[in-house]
């Protein structure tokens, strides 16, 4: 299309990533570890999901099971600590309103790093100077560590990121406006480093001989397309320099919302089984009135731990779609003890279980079934906003009987930090 | 001491800190809304820079000179850069205390209680700043 009046600026990207973003907030109000290594746990302290330099260093390497490291745990000291999610979304929050303050547009892309559109910053100062802007202004004002990567494309800032991480000489920030310098980091990047490319694509795209970034951006674009999707091809694109992905602003509403969990030991009961699904289906509906929508399918599923193979091993799972969509906990509650019911097998040592809900409505889109009336819509959405208003003051002020509270499939989390930034009693202490 | 009124407090809401941006509910506005006057927030009073703001809780008496007291909460703001003079918390020994940042004549982190000497710092090395101190919250009962 034409564009009428000022000229078409080239769209410029940032990507700001949170270092090590775990462990860099167990560090914050922990001057003792900020050269000591650290870990963090995922759910049920079961594998490493953040380390740091000192812990890469020592060969840990992403998801490694803990229980396998024990050993080496004790005799370098290293500080493990369970995953404290109220922490880290706080410090999240902090990071990306810091970020906003700065940038024209915004994308929060996931909990530790951001997309910003940073098109026409280069007007006022140079983009490298402001990305190690961006980069001061959170270690200062929030306390973590970010690099930050700058480019004409979503996938070649994520590249920049990528060199800027690997690379310490570049002080935390990469800029790749320039075609020059593409070129230089694309050569030296293995394609599996690359935005959107996983392991059984990059195997694919070894065998035809393309290794590295590089090779990517100058495959043929048809074979692409042809042999693996238009995705790859669009990748291939923006690594070329031509930005295909806009930023996205506003989050897409969600098409589907999981609650699942792994137990903190075996559940073998239908009645803890039940309790433990309770809570979820629970929460699962709170986060549904939360994003307005209405469900109409609803997955139940468990299974055994298939890391314990001397047990038996049983996982099934069972769908149901309503008539009406819903978003009343009470219907879904009984219809999730219901589903589960009907998969629950005696004998077996259940390690984790889970709820879905998916095929979303929006409120008042739906038709009103012949058999269903909506009579009782208005009251269940009036006793759904009292049970969101109570338990947004206090999570779990308020709950159905059937959801049980403290059983034994609670997640372990034996080394929670205490909540620094979110409740009272356990700010930090100073002398 | 003379104190003055300012206002009548209003209730206050709990406020979380950062400002999370949320689209505004469009609602039927009340007609007496033009004459409503904005509640005082002590958060407006004590916190500048929400993202950068975290709370502490002081232990002990050794600044109690500076008007800190054991269990108060302190209100640190890292957007302010630390000047001679100011309470800071600072990163020392591998802790977090509260002391007045010293520059002249030499660098040194000083306690406000004559039972705690001065921690004096070697010219050389960078002292790692917390964060400045804007606020003491004490309360009396």
């Amino acid at each position: 299309m034409l564009s009428i009046g000022s000229a078409k600026r080239a769209p410029c990207f940032a990507l700001i990533d949170c270092n090590n973003f775990y462990v860099s907030c167990e560090r914050l109000f922990r001057p003792d570890l900020r050269q000591r290594p650290v870990l963090v746990a995922s759910n049920n302290d079961g594998c490493a999901v953040a380390r740091s330099a000192e812990a890469k260093a020592l060969g840990i390497k992403m998801g490694t099971p803990l229980f396998k490291i024990d050993d080496l745990i004790k005799q370098h000291n290293i500080e493990v600590f369970s995953s404290n999610y109220a922490l880290y979304a706080d410090i999240s929050n902090r990071v990306m309103s810091t970020i906003e303050a700065m940038v024209p547009q915004l994308e929060v892309y996931s909990i530790d790093e951001a997309f910003a559109d940073l098109t026409g910053v280069d007007r006022s100062v140079s983009l490298d100077t402001f990305g190690h802007q961006l980069r001061n202004r959170i270690s200062d004002w929030v306390g973590i560590p970010t690099c930050v990567g700058i480019a004409p494309t979503k996938t070649l800032a994520k590249l920049a990121n990528y060199g800027a991480k690997k690379y310490p000489q570049t002080g935390g920030v990469v800029d790749l406006s320039h075609p020059q310098r593409q070129r230089k980091l694309l050569a030296i990047t293995p394609v599996d480093e690359v935005w959107g490319v996983g392991r059984r694509i990059t195997e694919r795209l070894q065998r035809m001989g393309i290794s590295t970034a590089l090779q990517l951006a100058e495959a043929d674009l048809k074979t692409l397309r042809k042999q693996f999707s238009v995705v790859l091809e669009r990748t291939a694109r923006e690594l070329r320099g031509e930005s295909c992905l806009a930023l996205e602003a506003l989050p897409a509403s969600k098409k589907q919302i999981v609650v699942s969990r792994s137990f903190g030991s075996p559940v073998l009961t239908i009645e803890s089984i039940q309790a433990a699904l309770a809570n979820f289906i629970a929460r699962a509906a709170e986060k549904l009135r939360y994003e307005q929508q209405y469900a109409r399918q609803l997955t139940v599923f468990m299974r055994t731990n298939p890391f314990k193979q001397q047990h038996p091993q049983y996982s099934n799972s069972v769908t149901h779609s309503l008539t009406q969509p819903t978003q009343d906990s009470r219907e879904l509650l009984a219809l999730t003890r219901n589903l589960s019911e009907r998969i629950f097998r005696a004998g077996y040592h259940y390690n984790k279980a889970g709820v879905m809900l998916a095929d979303f409505y929006q409120t008042g889109v739906f038709q009103q079934s012949l058999f269903e009336t909506n009579e009782a819509k208005p009251k269940s959405r009036e006793l759904m906003n009292v049970l969101d208003k109570v338990n947004g003051k206090q999570t779990g002020a308020l709950y159905f009987a059937s959801q049980q509270k403290s059983s034994s499939w609670h997640m372990k989390r034996e080394r929670l930090s205490p909540a620094y930034t979110t409740r009272w009693a356990e700010i930090p202490r100073v002398k | 001491m003379k104190a003055e009124i300012i206002s009548r407090a209003g209730v206050y809401p709990k406020l979380q800190i950062p400002y999370l941006l949320e689209a505004v509910q469009a609602g039927f506005p009340s007609p007496a809304q033009d004459y409503v006057e904005q509640q005082l927030d002590l958060n407006e009073l004590c916190i500048k820079h929400p993202a950068a703001t975290y709370f502490v809780r002081a232990t002990g008496d050794s600044m109690i000179g500076a008007g800190i007291n054991d269990n108060d909460v302190l209100v640190v703001d890292r957007a302010l850069t630390a000047q001679a003079g100011d309470i800071i918390i600072a990163c020392w020994n591998g802790e977090l205390t509260v002391k007045e940042l010293q520059l002249k004549p030499y660098p040194a982190l000083l306690s406000h209680n004559q039972n705690y000497p001065p921690i004096t710092l070697p010219e050389d090395a960078e002292l790692d700043v917390f964060g400045v101190v804007s606020h003491v919250i004490h309360r009396f009962r």
